[in-house]
């Protein structure tokens, strides 16, 4: 059941929070040690006390991604560097979901370490499996919150999304990932990947949910100098079916060699299906998406090389022994981390480089600014885009889990999304033969997350997508 | 070979601001180790920075004040290096766009000016401090986030006596400012120092050392000394100078290598993206330049023009902020004409009671109207000079006033007339000799009979009554 649907009942009283919560355990019991969606179960019973908050959201449980800070709740970003960390403090998102009533339980979601992933295979932890096929990834990095609110164990979930870590995994999951507006969530309390791209949303199993929860969270906050001081309109007020008449642009670069063609035709139709709702649909060009994946990668992994050296066994988390300082760090960070996180480390470290500089990180923080304006004409003429969320549906676990370039290109086509700052969804959109979701992405200009409601919303439920559930 | 010496330097210093520069923690040097902290400025994951407005304005200040320019568009930048006093493995500092830049402030040899070039003057946050006990190392973070400014002076420095004068000036202006407390011991003033020397007459500047480890505004000069001393000899010798890093060691009184420039760090800054570009509009630097406060060197002209003081005396009296405050109240209420007086006193006797004391003028226990009561006695003839000086003593010691202890000593001068011409008619019976010698034209006797009137007195007498009287005596006999 959704969350609003939930929503309903509670408020009526057909339905009380413990039963609400008794029943998500004992699904989570039943069917997580075949998706491993969540981390630390052990740590489940530890809160039994059911507190019976009113407010919006009636004690309705969030699972949350492992990198966002829950206080007094072991938040590790499914790295050994972090192991046993317990913030004494929490995300501003939390202490927001928290106001409007909601219950955060330690469910705390698998993902790749601190998010260097596409396929959730990178946790230390362990994979988390696609419920539509435990032999396929669930996307990542926000593999377990996506895999947990498909699989039916999570009423609904946060996730982050750096490079498309929200929507990639609602994509091969066949549920709903929204990444907002940079600056739209607080990122306080999330740890950090790339500070410049990273951004909390919601995954949710349909659009209602995910403008409830990105209602939720949204809003400045004076702790993150990043947050946007800007009002949060009412998101459930865009959900409105009808899109007679909008401007929707079809990107040319995204329909490129590469994309799998069952993939193209599911989007192929999915277009149609706006046009038959009305929506007057061209073809667009951002020509700089090309140069999309190596801006991303320089920009993201050099920001993730600095944001990743206060991991240095000095204060928290994982040490290992030694007798002087120098080995200390050098051990520490060669058995604390994984082989992604070192990968990606070394990567930045090189882009930030005397030397070097002026040639990766700052010539990609020009692209950067040209993949926005590519953005920003094409929405001067354009209400939203529509494009497919990932260039495949979910793959097979371990297959490109020794091919590094082919597992960054999954990012392909979300990517461009985080470097221009602006918001997408990626809504369920069809199935491919072997039954394995694809999703549409759709993305509109900053802070118009009311558009990317209001289009996905009116495709959702002029579709049965959604409400076609894994077999599991 | 004669050599020119060329120095620049660059100055940290911690601004007093309330809390720290990128979070709310309250500064407060009494602290045990470690408990003005917080998960932000101990680089917690997740924790993000926000700029203290309070730091900003500061800094500004301070840029002002040294003539910079301000920038319009300005930034923070991540300065990464490993260190265990470091909790996020990186400095939040500036680098490509400084908060201002081009600026300058005069040092004075001989009463001339020379201008001091100021590269830029930038916004940094400080590590925390390690401390190394009974072979541990203790991390204290309670300094981890206190604003800090750069100031980085042009190579305008061709001594080690300029580079103390600026030093000087420099630590002057700021303590004006009350930005920051400027102690070097403390470590709230830190200075590093380059220097080259090049043939006399070459524009092109030769192999740089970077000093680091002086303690002192002297510890600089004389780690400057030293090295210009080291350079010459091994220029002299014809040996290569390498660009290096060395420590000052005060002790053994040298400078020792520490590492070269192969060894210096990459510390590949870029922008904090937890830091957006900020705007510093005019209205804001000009809202600021307003509350500038009245500084040495304006102030230094303004006391020669209004006390008519020397340039001397008027450089003593600004020396710190707080003096030039004491002095000048003092000279304003001090009701004598001749305005020179007072100040004779504050630069005399007050001044060497202040240094022998080790403390400032404004800080001796003692307030203005006291000191001006005190000065009264003098001027009225009611005390010497001299016991003057040791009452200004006690009065500081004690606190009391210096009406009391004038009386408590019993130092009043006798002028009463009547007592001291019973006194003068003892001593002339008694010296009979004298008498003579003076009424026979040995002027010079009258000098002994005062003083043996002045002893008698126990030298409470006033000398000057007891001259007029004597010879009045004498001569109308």
């Amino acid at each position: 059941m959704t969350a609003h649907e939930l929503l309903v009942r509670l408020k009526s009283g057909s339905v009380a929070s413990e039963a609400v919560q008794e029943a998500l355990y004992a699904r989570i019991e039943k069917v997580d040690s075949k998706i491993n969606a969540y981390v630390r179960r052990a740590d489940f019973r530890k809160n039994d006390a059911v507190n019976k908050k009113q407010g919006l959201l009636f004690s309705l449980p969030v699972t949350v991604k492992d990198n966002i800070c829950t206080e007094g709740l072991n938040t590790e970003c499914c790295s050994k560097i972090l192991a046993g960390f317990c913030p004494p403090y929490e995300a501003t998102v939390i202490s927001k979901l928290k106001k409007a009533g909601a219950e955060i339980f330690p469910l705390k979601a698998n993902m790749d370490e601190f998010a260097f992933g596409s396929s959730t295979e990178n946790s230390c932890f362990g994979p988390t499996h696609n419920p539509w096929n435990l032999g396929c990834v669930p996307g990542g990095s926000s593999g377990g919150s996506a895999a947990a609110v498909a699989a039916d164990e999570a009423i609904w979930a946060l996730g982050s999304d750096t490079g498309g870590s929200i929507r990639q995994p609602a994509s091969f999951c066949g549920v709903v990932g929204l990444k907002p507006t940079y600056g739209r969530v607080s990122r306080f309390g999330l740890i950090a990947f790339a500070s410049s791209l990273d951004q909390i949303g919601p995954i949710t199993k349909d659009v209602e949910d995910a403008a409830i929860l990105t209602q939720a969270i949204s809003g400045y906050d004076p702790n993150d100098s990043t947050s946007v001081d800007q009002d949060v309109p009412d998101y459930l007020k865009s959900l409105t079916k009808d899109i007679k008449g909008l401007r929707v642009g079809i990107p040319k670069e995204y329909f490129v060699e590469g994309m799998d063609s069952e993939v193209k035709s599911v989007i192929e139709q999915a277009v149609n299906k706006l046009k038959t709702l009305g929506a007057s649909v061209k073809e667009v060009s951002l020509p700089h998406t090309e140069y999309a994946v190596p801006v991303y990668y320089i920009i993201a992994t050099a920001e993730a090389s600095s944001n990743l050296a206060r991991f240095d066994g000095v204060q928290y988390g994982y040490r290992a022994k030694s007798d002087n300082l120098i080995e200390m760090y050098k051990r520490t960070r060669a058995e604390g981390f994984g082989d992604e996180a070192k990968r990606r480390i070394i990567l930045g470290t090189f882009a930030l480089s005397h030397g070097y500089y002026d040639a990766y990180y700052l010539r990609a923080l020009k692209v950067r600014t040209l993949i926005k304006q590519d953005f920003d004409r094409v929405f001067a003429e354009f209400d939203c885009i529509a494009a497919p969320t990932s260039p495949t549906p979910a793959f097979k676990l371990g297959e490109r889990a020794s091919e590094p370039l082919k597992m960054y290109l999954s990012d392909i086509y979300t990517i461009s999304v985080n470097l221009a700052g602006i918001p997408a969804i990626s809504i369920p959109c069809g199935f491919t033969k072997d039954k394995l979701p694809v999703g549409l992405q759709i993305m509109a200009g900053s802070f118009n997350e009311e558009m990317l409601f209001r289009v996905a919303h009116t495709f959702e439920q002029n579709t049965e997508w959604h409400k076609i559930k894994s077999s599991l | 070979m004669i050599y020119q010496t060329v120095i620049g330097l660059e100055v940290h210093l911690q601004l007093s601001t309330k809390t720290k520069a990128f979070c709310g923690c309250i500064i407060d040097f009494g602290r045990a180790p470690n408990t003005c902290v917080c998960p932000i400025c101990l680089g917690f994951p997740g924790t993000l920075p926000v700029y203290n407005k309070e730091a900003l304005n500061s800094a500004i200040k301070v840029a002002l004040a040294f003539n910079c320019q301000i920038q319009e568009h300005t930034k923070f930048d991540r300065k990464n290096y490993f260190y265990p006093d470091l909790p996020k493995n990186y400095q939040i500092s500036q680098y490509d766009l400084p908060l201002s830049r081009n600026g300058y402030l005069y040092i004075y040899r001989d009463n001339k000016p020379k201008r001091i070039g100021i590269t830029r003057i930038h916004l940094e946050e400080d590590a925390g401090k390690l401390i190394h006990e009974d072979g541990q190392s203790l991390v204290d973070f309670n300094r981890a986030g206190i604003p800090l400014i750069e100031i980085v002076s042009e190579p305008d420095l061709f001594s080690p006596q300029e580079a103390f004068d600026y030093l000087t000036n420099l630590k002057s202006i700021i303590e004006y400012l009350d930005v920051s407390d400027c102690d070097m011991e403390k470590g709230s003033l830190r200075c590093d120092a380059n220097i080259s020397l090049r043939k006399a007459g070459s524009l092109e500047l030769g192999v740089k050392t970077e000093l680091k480890n002086m303690n002192s505004f002297k510890g600089v000069k004389d780690a400057l000394s030293f090295e210009v001393g080291r350079q010459a000899e091994l220029l002299d010798r014809g040996g290569d100078m390498v660009q290096e890093t060395r420590l000052w060691d005060a002790e053994k009184g040298v400078t020792v290598s520490m590492r070269t420039k192969e060894g210096a760090k990459d510390y590949r800054y870029f922008p904090d993206p937890d830091l957006t570009r900020f705007h510093i509009n005019q209205d804001m630097i000009e809202r600021l330049r307003l509350k500038l406060p009245e500084l040495p060197q304006e102030k230094l002209q303004r006391f020669m023009k209004e006390y008519s003081l020397s340039e001397y005396d008027a450089k003593i009296l600004v020396s710190s902020k707080e003096d030039a405050r004491f002095s000048e109240e003092c000279i304003r209420i001090y009701p004598g004409k001749d305005k020179k007086l007072m100040v004779n006193w504050l630069i005399g006797p007050l001044l060497s009671e202040a240094n022998s004391r080790k403390v400032k003028i404004s800080e001796l226990n003692i307030t203005n109207d006291e000191l001006i009561s005190l000065i009264g006695f003098v001027e009225r003839g009611e005390i010497s000079g001299l016991s003057a000086k040791g009452v200004l003593s006690q009065m500081i010691d004690s606190g009391k006033s210096a009406r009391e202890l004038i009386i408590e000593s019993n130092l009043l001068q006798v002028s009463d007339t009547e007592e001291l011409s019973k006194i003068i008619e003892s001593v002339i019976l008694e010296n009979t000799k004298s008498v003579d010698d003076f009424r026979s034209g040995k002027t010079n006797a009258l000098m002994f009979l005062v003083g043996q009137v002045m002893k008698k007195s126990s030298g409470k007498a006033n000398p000057k009554i007891v001259g007029q009287l004597l010879s009045r005596r004498l001569t109308d006999a």
